[in-house]
Formats: C-alpha cells, structure tokens, sequence
C-alpha cells in the first residue's frame, strides 16, 4: 500500500472540503436565511452603526446606564477577561476600586455582583436587574425622570431565561440605553 | 446556588445520554465498514486507496502522523505568510514562529491551544483554510485511531487494523460534515457571525469608537465543539457573545462538546461485539463527570470573601457572562475539561481555587472523561488495562480484556501512554517554574501563579487547550515548551496505543464465561471510576496541593 | 509433600542479609529504589550528624533505619519462601546421594556387571538394580519386575510394581527396588534426572519470571517511576510556592525519601517473588511437581477441563450393585455362591462382591479347608473355587455360558436377558454358576467418587466446563455423565481422539487442561495448556506434561486449578492493598511534610498525631512492617473459595482493597502514640 500519493491527495481533497466548500456553503445559507446575525446582529441609526446588540459598551455618561466592568475597556476587536484569581489581592483591589466608583456614584446597599466583577469576554452586553436597578438613583437624577418609569423600562427589557429554562434573567444594556435615550428625549 | 442550576444540569446530562444513542449507533455504522458513502468510491480510486485493503499498525501510526504532518506543515504555512494571503480584510500580520509552530502543532493534535487571541491575530483565511482544517481532521485521526484500536479486539490472527484513508474520509464526510453543517447554521440563526466583511466600526451612545470583530464564525465554532477542539474564533472563546450569545447555543456547544465522545462509548461497544462494555465505559465517564460537576459546582458557589468585603453579593461573577450564570459555567468548565475541548465559557483563571482543581483533576488523569474523540476512548482504554490486570489477577486468572490476553507487552504500552503525559506534565512544571522565562509570564501572585503554570502544561499535555488565561504564553518559550508538551501528549499516547492494538488483533480471542472478570457492571464501573481517581490523585496530589489547594487555604 | 522438612532458619536469616546487596534488587524495581532511598537517607544522616540539612540527625537517622528494615524484610520473605523449597530440596538430594550403579553389557540379568559411579552413567546404558539397590538414574525397565519404594519422590510409603513393558516401566533415579530386580535402560543424562530436575525447581535455581510476573513488574515499575517523579518534583513546586507565599518553601530531604518508599509498592514489590516461589511450593506440598511456572499460572486460566472417566470420576474399577438370581434360585443363594466364588479374587470386583454380599444379607464365608482357587487366566476368563464337591465359577456370561456347555448344561434365557440388560445400561454383567447350574448374574457398575459431583458444581461455578471422556458407548456414557454433574462427555474416545477434542476447545479460545498416564496420551498432553502427568505412567507422558502429579490422583487437577488461581490472586490482592495504603500514606505525609511550606496544611491533622516528624516515621514503620506482617498471607495464598468472578472480585476488594485503605490509618496512629511515648520523635 502506498502511503504517500493517498496521503497528499486525501489531505487536499478534504482540505478543499472543509476549508472552503463547507466556510462558503454555511457563509451562504447564513447570509440567505439569517442575514442580520450573519453579520454581526447590528443597531443602526440610519446608516450609522450605533454598536452591536450581542456587544456590549462602555459607560461613562451618568445619564445612561453602565455595563459591567471590561478588563479590555470594551474593545470589541480585542476581547477578554481580567484572569485574576479571587483569592488574590490585585483581584480584591480592582473590585474595591470598582465598589469605590460605584457608591461615589450613588449606589447603595449591598452591591450586585455583575456589577462589581468583570466578565470573561470584556463585552457583556448583559446586567441582571437588580444591577440595573442600583443605577436608577443616578440615572434618575442625570435624567430628571421619575425612578418609577425607569424601573417600568427596566422591566420591560427584562429576559427571563431562554426557554423558560436555560440561563439567568438579564437585561441587554445597549438595547436598554437605547431605548432610555429616545424615551428621554421625547420627554424633553 | 438555585434551582435552575440544578435543572439545566440535569437537562443537560439527560440530552447528553440521550443524544449518545443515535451517535453511537451511527459512528459504528461509518466504521465497521458495511456502509460506503456517496461518492467515496471515486474519491478513493482518485487518490490510488483501495478500500479493502487494511493495514498492519505501523503503516497506521505511519499514515496518521504522516497526515497530521501535511497538515501541520501546511498550518504552519499560512499562518505565517497570512499577511501576504487574501481572505485578510484587517490586513494582520503573518505569526511570528514560534507562535505560528505553536499554533500549527496545537490545532493539529487536537489541543487548540491559543497563545494568540483570534480577533487580533488570525485572517479570515487562516481561520478557515488553516484551523477549521485542521479541526476536522485531528478530530477525524482521533476516531479514526480509536476504530483501528477496537479492530485490534475484535480481530484475531491478523495484524490488519483497517484502512486508515477510508477511516478518515468516512470521518469527515459521514460525520463531522453534516453535523457541524446543520449545527453551523442553527448557531448563526442565534446570532453567530458568518461573513467574510471586514470589522464594522460602531458608535456608540457614550461616545467614542468601537470596532466590532466579525468574520466567518459560526462554521468554524460548530467544528469547533463537535471536534472536541475548543479553539476559539474570538479570543474570549464561548465567552464571547459572538461566538456564544445566548443560553441555548451555550447548551447546545455544551452538548456538542461531549456528545460524540459520548456516542463513541457506544460505538466502541459496538466495534468490540460487547455492547455492555460500551454502556460500562459511558456509566463510568458520566459518573465521573457528574462527581466533577458537584465538586465544582459546591466549590463555585462558595461566598467571595474579597466581594463580601466590599459590601458586594458574593457570587463569583468575576470572569463569568451574565446570561450563563454560575450553573452553565460550572458545567461548561466540567465539559471542557473533561472532554479535551479547552473551548471556555467563563474565564478559568477566575474561578475559585478548587473548581479550577476539578478542571486540573480532569486534564492530568489524561482526558480520559469523555476526553477528545476517539482519543477519549482510547486514553480510558489505558486505565481499562490497568483494572483489568489488578483485578484480574485478583480473580486468578491472566488478565484479559474484550477476550485479549493482557500480558507483558501490554503493560509495556500501557505504562509508556500512561507515563508520558504525566511526566510531560510535571518535569515540564519544573522546567517553566525554574527559569526566567518560564517564571515571568506568571501573571497571579502565589499558589493561584503556580496553578497557572500546573495548568498550562496540563492542558497541552492533555490536548485540551483551555487556559488560566493570565499566563502570558505568546513568548518562544511558552510556545516552544507547550507545543512540544502537545506533541507528546498526542503521539506518545496514540503510537503505543495502536501498537498495542497490533498485537492483540494477532492474540486469539478467548471466550468469557463464569470465570472471565466482568467487564460490565456496577463493580467493574465503579472500581474503572476509583483506578482513574486514585491513578491520577497517586500521581498530581502533591502538585494539587501546592497550587490551587494552597491557593484555596489561603481564603481567610 | 505431606511430610513438613526442617526449614534452616540460620541459613534464611543469611540469605535475607545476603539480600541487603543491591545487586540482589536489580530484577526488582521497587525494591531497587527502596535501596538506593535507604542508601540516600544513611548519607543525609552522616551529613545531618555534620550539622548538614534541616533535620534532625535522630529523625533522619531512624528513617534511615527503617528503610534497610524494608529492604532487609523483602529480602527475608524472599528467604524465608526459598527455606521452604530447600528443606524440600534437602530431602531430595539425600535421596540421590553418592549412588552406584552395576552396569551391565547386555541384557541378561547375569551378565557381567562392572561397578561405576551413578554420575557416569550415559543414556542408553543398561544397569541392573537388585533388591535392596537404589535405582541410579532414570530410565525404563527393560526387564524383570519388581516393587519399588517411590516414597523418596512422591512421600507414598507403598510400594509401586515397575516392570518391562506397558505404562507401568519408567523408574525414577533415588527410589529403591525392593524385591526381586529390575534392568534399566538409562534415559536420563546425569544431573538432568528428575530429582535433578525437582531439585533445582524447589530451590528456585531455575526459577524465571513468568509471562504474567513480567507484566506485573512493568506496571509496578510504572508505578514506582510516577510517584518518583511525582515526589521529586514537590522540592521545585514547594520552593516555587513557598517562595511566591513569602516564605522559604524547603521540604527536608529525609521527609521526601520516605514519602517516596511509602508511595512506591514496596509491599507488594516486597513480596512478589516470594509469592511466586510460596505457589509453586504449595504446589510441591499437594505432591505435584510444576515444569515451569507458567504452568502453575496456566492452569488459574484453565477454561476446560477434560477427565479420564476411569479413575478420575469414577472409582479405577467397577463394583458389585446388584445380585439378580436366575428364575428359581434365591438373591440370597447367588449372593452365597457369588460371595464364595470371589473370596480368593483380590481385583477390586472380586471384593466388592464379597462386601456386596456381606451388606446384602450379612453373609460372611470362609472358604472351605482344601479348597482350591481357580485363577482367572485369559483362556478362560473365569475364576472360581472348587470346594469339594461345589464348584463356583464366576465370569463373562460368554465364558460361563460355554463352560455351562461342556457340562451339558446351558445358560437360561432369563440369565441372558437379564446381563443383556444391564451391559445396555453401561453396567458388567457377570454370570455366577455352581456345577451345571447358572445361579444368576452380579451386576459391576462403575462407582462415581464420592464429592465429585460438588467438586464439578464448584468448578462450573468458576467458570470452568468439565468434560468426560471414556471410550464407553454413548448411552453408557451419558448415564454416566449425568450422575456425576459433568458438563458434557464425549463417548467412544480412543486415545488419539484426544489431540483432536482438546484442539477444538482451543479453537473456541478455551484452555484446556488434561491428565494422561500413557504413552498414547503423550500428543494430546504436549497440545493441552495444563498437561498433568501421573507419576506411575510412562516416561514419554511425563515428558510431555508440564506438570507432574506424584501421587498420581488424576482429580488433582482439581487442586492444581485451585493452586493456580490462589497464587494470581495473591499477587493481584497485595498489589491492590499496597496502592490503596498510598491513600493513607499522602494523608498522612503530605500535611507533615509541608507544614513548612503551607502553615494552614500544618493544622490538617485529623488522626492527632504528635507531630510531623513522629507521623512521618510512623508511616515509615507502618510501611516497613507490613511486608513481615504480610509473609505468612504470601505464603499461604489469599483465601479460595469457588465462585463466580464478580463475586470473588467483589470479596477481595473489599478485603484488600478497603481494608489497605482503612487499614494503614489505625497502624500508622498506634505506632504513632508508641514513638511520642518512648521519645524517639
């Protein structure tokens, strides 16, 4: 049995299988059937990107709700985690920094943990409600709104788990930004 | 920490069981060799293979690592001159060596360790052309081994292990194809990328720029997981909300990343004639999965006292995604190091000491739970001989497995595919902690530093690939040490392995009776589970202890 | 052997310092490591006396010692199991001692005879030996008849009949002709006869390594090179986090050594070879001698076993079952005459007729004064007496129904029909007549050996088919088989069908294990696996047997399956016990030994023990004494019993593999309290 010709042959026969006829087949079911998530679930405001809705922002501005905290400042083209360990001090300084920020800013009460910790892949587009609740003092006041219609608005971007089984209860931040920016302006 | 923890584990172990049926059974179907694809004939007769014609396990070895050179040297290629290809609309620059070595001998055995992060790093071309590749055939020459080991049973008198050809290409074409196609597709319907534009720059509603990372995603993350791969598109891996969005694609990369290790237990099974077997070889790996997951998952759920401290709840939401949790973390961490996947989901290096002792605990027995495609099996095969020769013997008779004599040139084989991972495991701890430029990559202070080490080499002498991602390893040392770790994990277990294989096909099968040792059964399961565990705590307890142990006592 | 030889207990206490060497511990990995540990060690106390390395000279120093303990107590067991075959060796050799032999020129018992030394002896010379003369070497009568004394080789004390010719002429150098004499051909070198070759086995000089001991040394071997590098690389580790912690991280020299003797298998390291050579002594004590030891292995793999009918499941001959009177004369008139014709007939018929008689109806005859025996000859193939007037013959019914002709008498119908009905259902008619008149008939029957039907059920419980062989007809054959339990038989089997039944079994993967005597069962026992000679047969069976029953007792093969599957799983047990201990020893060790590195490890001391260094040395002890306190169970062989894989495996795991789990903790503890309180740490 010859070992080298069926080798060569074989391994460019399914390179050209698996390397391009399968990238360019899924490439075009994906953008047929699916095209918005096939690049890359974009928010336009017109022709202007305002961001992705599977990626998240940063802060910054008081009238608008803040993400988690990114270890890699949210930069979408370079993403992830901070890699401390819990138990280690640089670990507990970057959280007791972040605590700082947040209670000059006026959070108060036991803080939540999303809102405290940063997440794995830097661009959580994600908070749970109650860290989105913690906010509404701040966003309340840079707003001038009523904490009730916050809270209303908070709630009506609230997920429950997909499925009613699968992953926690969340609220996509961007989407919730978004919408708290036309409500305000509409209410100016 | 609630009751929808509890629920999506239990979801997810039945889907698992459950999706091992119709793998397994269709995995024995593509490789007992009854069955012959559409279109194999004239690819074969293209590449001068005859089909009936078998070989002895020298030419296997021969023709898997000579595969596995192709494609290494072929990775190797494009990773460094992708700043010359086409398919690079951010214009990145071709790898320097070691890391472009580092890379290729990686994705090629299986690990996908990344000393790169993907985004920032890799052209569409290599992504595709280069990894997506290779992810299918390392995972392919995994089965493909594990099918040529099961004929060394199921034969006698012969040295014929099977065509190694016609095992790949079925592999590939009858099963990762169509599986990673349709899963391909349901992923980007979840919000997975598939294009081939250039990265989108955003504005965001706080000012300033965002350029978003895209790129033709989905087909390679649906490999990726089936594979056991774990090499991630994005350098945050299934953290990513790109390349994991929602809690269902989570579940369903989950499942993907056990499901056809699983489904070959019972393929196994099948390939041998003693489907009991299989069944014993799933029970065993499910219930050490499930020890895993609870271990991890108590550890996990432990209160942070830096979180307390602060007034902050204490859950360990550091390097974790909000729409996961802490339940799909923990059971993703068990997955992927359970299978050799390495994909994450939650950055491991963020996890409290002890959980990250389960995924240590995980690579170090060899991937063996599970473990990678094929290799899984195979692996678990070594801790088989080992129980089954104790035990054998305790039953007064030679030992015999699947009606093959174990005997002195079985122990030899064993011991080497046993041993070599394990040293790589330790002298190469030894080597990164007692040289500079091992030592300076370190990112953690103290034992969670020494863990990440212990990791590293773990991982690449698991071929699992997931990290404790502070450990910087894009330097020529890291890269050199891991790759060669890599190597070694793969082929010294693979090549002793399918020569161990070679000689059982020519041993005459005995037949079992009363007196044969049972290789079935809540005993046999349960002693295969405790020889695993004690191998391996024999062996890393000292290690364990003076990395993520230390690192828990030192909680106050 | 039953006899039990005197063990020279200095001369084992010799060779077990003798063992100290390191050349003694090349073949043994194990053992191998644990000499080079203690030989460390000692340096490390010289250097601790010299004010060198963080501990203390007494701490070290007593590791020290306990390490040579362990390699000295390998040794021991290894000399003490040797002590055993060479008492036995002993016995053997004054057997053979200074022999002479008259060696003739031709075959005649007359013939000139030059004397000469027994070990000048070649094959193929001719010696005669007469009574009273030890037999010079091997060979086979080729002459005359006479009784043996065999008792030097097998311990039977009766003497055996060795004549010219047939299964019964091979002879044994060292046994002793006690009447009449005998010519031998030698067939047997000097120094390469069977005692010669008894005596090296039982010394353990050719003793190698079995197939399955080899792979058993590889995996411990294996084992001993992971947990070397498992703990030589805690010195690096615990520096690097010790360092990284703040503190110094050393682990002392002595403390990592003994975690390492602790770690590798020295238990079972310890006693392997002496289980090896205690099996094949047992073997020796049920009076079978093994060829190799692969044998002995073979035969706890034995899937088959196929048994002779005669001899083996049935007693050797038939007996009497059952008077039936010809019409007309009483049960208890045969039985008379019956009783009375057999009462010079010393065949095993011929007095289980006389016992028949005597349980029947109680009947005890002597034999008239001036009676006269009438022998059984081949002609005539009767036997009876003559009484007087009575004349009581006994025999075939061919035999006695032409002796009834030429009385003018004949056979009455009703006789024949009736010996035609027991020869049918596998049993010997035999016919008993007195003057012209046939009495009736004496049905022999073959007798199945009392217990073997259990001894059949035990072995098919352990997985083991028996087969029966016997060149009866089938429906004989069959009525057979089902009264003594056998799995299957196969019927009409001439010898040479053997090869050919043992082949098939072995075509289905089954080994197969059988006991000859013949020279025409030599080629199916060269083919079997487990090949049981009988000693009392010819030399070309003996020769092609692996193993020797020197009792000849074909249902040893029984015992031998036993002997066999007990030295496996004395070997499996121990290993499983000396890496379950391992648990107990990292509990122990590890929280001892880097208390310096981790001060929270320090604290984790659940068994209360009195300090680092005293837990240390007691798991060194404890680890030490377990290989003496083990040597009588190596000798002995775990406990057997007949049962199904799972179960057995079940049992041992429970007693080997949770009891080495459990059982270091209590001994560690015990020994523990005993150093605090004598202050020795």
């Amino acid at each position: 049995m010859p070992i080298l010709r069926p080798c060569l042959i074989l391994f460019a026969v399914l390179t050209l299988l698996t390397g391009v006829l399968y990238p360019l087949l899924i490439t075009g079911v994906a953008q047929a059937a699916f095209p918005d998530q096939a690049n890359g679930s974009l928010l336009r405001d017109g022709e202007r990107i305002v961001g992705s809705r599977l990626i998240g922002q940063a802060g910054g501005d008081p009238g608008l709700f803040w993400p988690r905290p990114s270890a890699v400042k949210w930069d979408a083209a370079g993403s992830g985690g901070a890699n401390l360990a819990p138990v280690t001090d640089p670990q507990r300084t970057t959280w007791a920094d972040q605590a700082k920020a947040l209670r000059a800013s006026g959070a108060a009460g036991t803080l939540p943990a999303d809102l405290v910790t940063a997440s794995g892949s830097g661009l959580d587009p994600h908070l749970s409600p109650a860290a989105l609740r913690a906010q509404v003092p701040r966003v309340a006041a840079a707003r001038g709104l009523p904490a009730a219609r916050l809270a209303a608005l908070i709630a009506a971007h609230t997920q429950g788990p997909q499925l009613g089984l699968l992953g926690a209860t969340r609220v996509n931040v961007l989407e919730l930004n978004r919408d708290l920016a036309t409500m305000t302006s509409g209410g100016r | 920490m609630n009751l929808s923890d509890w629920w999506q584990m239990v979801l997810f172990l039945a889907l698992l069981l459950v999706a091992a049926v119709p793998l397994g059974w269709w995995c024995h179907r593509l490789l007992d060799g009854r069955l012959t694809l559409p279109g194999e004939r004239h690819l074969l007769r293209l590449a001068g293979i005859d089909p009936a014609q078998g070989c002895g396990w020298q030419r296997y070895a021969g023709a898997v690592v000579l595969f596995n050179a192709c494609g290494f040297a072929v990775l190797l290629g494009l990773l460094m001159l992708q700043g010359v290809l086409p398919g690079n609309p951010q214009g990145l620059p071709g790898l320097s060596w070691h890391l472009a070595f580092n890379t290729a001998v990686s994705f090629t055995t299986n690990t996908n360790w990344q000393s790169y992060g993907g985004e920032s790093t890799m052209s569409y071309l290599s992504q595709a052309l280069g990894l997506t590749v290779q992810n299918f055939l390392s995972a392919a020459t995994g089965i493909a081994v594990m099918a040529a080991v099961a004929r060394g049973f199921a034969r006698q008198g012969t040295t014929d292990l099977g065509n190694p050809w016609v095992d790949l290409t079925r592999i590939v074409v009858g099963l990762l194809l169509p599986l990673s196609a349709v899963f391909a597709v349901v992923l980007v319907w979840q919000g997975v990328p598939q294009t081939w534009g250039a990265y989108p720059l955003a504005h965001p509603l706080a000012g300033g720029e965002q350029t978003i990372a895209v790129g033709p995603a989905a087909a390679q993350i649906a490999i990726k997981q089936l594979g056991t791969n774990g090499g991630a598109f994005f350098n945050a891996n299934s953290a990513h909300p790109f390349e994991n969005p929602t809690p269902l694609t989570n579940l369903l990369q989950c499942l993907a990343i056990l499901a056809i290790p699983a489904g070959l237990c019972l393929a196994w099974g099948r390939l041998v004639a003693d489907r009991r077997h299989g069944r014993a070889l799933l029970w065993a790996m499910t219930g050490l999965l499930v020890a895993g997951l609870l271990a991890a998952w108590w550890s996990e759920t432990r209160p942070v006292a830096g979180l307390a401290a602060i007034g902050a709840d204490p859950v360990n939401l550091e390097g974790k995604e909000v729409r996961f949790g802490i339940g799909p973390s923990v059971t993703w961490l068990v997955a992927t190091t359970a299978a050799s996947n390495g994909s994450v989901n939650a950055m491991h290096a963020s996890m409290q000491p002890l959980t990250t002792l389960v995924g240590l605990a995980f690579m170090q027995i060899g991937e063996v739970v599970f473990g990678g495609v094929g290799c899984g099996i195979y692996g678990m095969l070594l801790y088989v001989l080992v129980t089954v020769f104790v035990a054998g013997l305790m039953v007064g008779r030679t030992p015999e497995l699947l009606g093959k004599r174990i005997e002195a040139r079985e122990m030899k084989l064993t011991a080497v595919a046993l041993l070599a991972p394990s040293a790589v495991i330790l002298l190469g701890t030894w080597l990164a902690i007692s040289c500079e430029s091992g030592r300076g990559s370190i990112a953690n202070p103290g034992a969670s530093g020494f863990s990440e080490v212990l990791y590293a080499l773990s991982s690449a002498a698991g071929n699992n690939g997931s990290a404790m991602a502070g450990l910087n390893a894009n330097t020529p040392f890291w890269n050199l040490l891991l790759a060669c770790s890599m190597l070694v994990g793969r082929f010294a277990v693979l090549v002793p392995v399918l020569a161990l294989a070679g000689g059982l096909a020519a041993k005459p099968r005995q037949e079992t009776n009363a007196g044969t040792l049972p290789t079935h059964g809540p005993l046999f399961i349960g002693l295969l589970a405790t020889v695993v565990v004690l191998v391996g705590a024999l062996t890393f307890l000292p290690a364990l202890v003076l990395g993520p142990v230390a690192a828990h006592g030192a909680l106050p | 052997m039953t006899a039990r030889h005197h063990v020279d207990r200095a001369r084992v206490l010799r060779e077990s310092l003798r063992r100290l060497s390191p050349l003694a511990h090349l073949r043994n990995p194990v053992m191998a490591v644990t000499w080079l540990g203690a030989a460390f060690t000692s340096l490390l106390w010289l250097a601790a006396l010299a004010g060198q390395g963080g501990e203390p000279p007494a701490f070290v120093g007593q590791i020290a010692l306990w390490l040579w303990f362990t390699v000295w107590f390998a040794g021991l067991a290894e000399a003490v199991a040797e002590g055993r075959g060479r008492a036995h060796a002993e016995h053997l050799r004054a057997a053979r001692s200074t022999l002479t032999a008259e060696r003739i020129g031709e075959l005649r018992a007359d013939a000139p005879a030059e004397t000469v030394d027994a070990g000048a002896l070649a094959p193929g010379d001719l010696v005669l030996v007469r009574a009273g003369g030890v037999i010079p070497a091997d060979g086979e009568a080729v002459a005359g008849l006479a009784s043996v004394d065999e008792s030097a080789v097998t311990g039977e004390s009766a003497p055996v009949i060795r004549g010219a010719g047939g299964d019964r002429s091979a002879v044994t150098g060292g046994t002793r002709v006690l009447s009449d004499h005998l010519i031998i051909r030698v067939t047997a070198a000097p120094g390469e006869g069977f005692i010669d070759r008894m005596i090296a086995l039982v010394e353990g000089a050719s003793r190698q390594k079995t197939p399955n001991e080899v792979a058993l040394t590889i995996l411990l071997a294996a084992m001993t090179l992971v947990l070397l590098l498992a703990v030589v690389t805690i010195l690096p580790f615990a520096a690097c986090v010790g360092g990284r912690m703040g503190g110094t991280g050393t682990v002392g020299l002595a403390t990592l050594v003994a975690l390492l003797v602790c770690l590798i298998p020295t238990t079972i390291g310890g006693l392997l070879p002496a289980i090896g050579i205690a099996g094949i002594d047992r073997l020796h004590r049920a009076n079978v001698i093994a060829r190799s030891g692969r044998a002995v292995e073979a035969a706890g793999d034995v899937g088959v076993l196929l048994l002779d009918k005669t001899g083996t499941i049935t007693l050797g001959n038939r007996q009497a079952a059952a008077f039936i009177p010809a019409p007309g004369v009483g049960e208890r008139e045969l039985a008379e005459a019956a009783q009375l014709a057999s009462l010079a007939d010393d065949t095993p018929e011929g007095r289980s007729i006389v016992v028949l008689a005597k349980e029947r109806f109680d009947l005890r005859c002597e034999a008239p004064a001036g009676a006269v025996v009438v022998p059984f000859t081949a002609t005539a193939r009767m036997s009876g007496l003559d009484a007087g007037a009575r004349r009581l013959r006994k025999g075939a019914t061919v035999a006695v129904a032409a002796w009834l002709t030429d009385q003018g008498s004949g056979l009455p119908a009703a006789v024949i029909a009736a010996a035609e009905e027991a020869a049918r259902a596998g049993a010997t008619p035999l016919v008993v007549a007195e003057g012209g008149r046939a009495l009736g008939i004496v049905v022999l029957k073959d007798i199945i050996k009392g217990g073997i039907r259990e001894r059949f059920a035990e072995l098919r419980r352990m997985g083991i088919t028996t087969v029966m062989i016997t060149g009866d007809n089938p429906q004989t054959a069959a009525a057979i088989a089902a009264e003594a339990g056998v799995d299957d038989f196969r019927a009409q089997v001439t010898p040479e069908d053997k090869l050919r039944i043992i082949r098939e079994f072995q075509a289905g993967g089954r080994l197969v294990a059988m006991a000859g005597d013949g020279t025409n069962d030599a080629p199916a026992l060269a083919q079997a696996d487990v090949a049981v000679a009988m000693h009392a047969g010819t030399q070309a069976a003996k020769e092609a047997g692996n193993l020797v029953d020197l009792d000849s007792n074909p249902t040893k093969l029984i015992e031998i399956v036993r002997i066999g599957k007990q030295l496996l799983m004395t070997r499996g047990a121990l290993t499983t016990f000396s890496l379950t201990n391992d648990v107990a020893k990292y509990f122990v060790i590890i929280p001892a030994a880097l208390a310096g590195v981790l001060p929270a490890l320090g604290g984790f001391n659940p068994l209360g023990l009195q300090s680092p260094h005293s837990a240390i040395l007691a798991a060194v002890i404890v680890n030490a004494l377990l290989i003496p306190l083990l040597i009588p169970l190596a000798m002995r062989g775990v406990a057997w019993r007949p049962a199904p894989a799972g179960t057995v495996l079940a049992h041992n795991l429970l007693v080997y593999g949770v009891g080495g789990l459990i059982a270091p903790f209590p001994l560690i503890w015990g020994v523990d309290r005993f150093i605090a309180s004598c202050g020795l740490a």
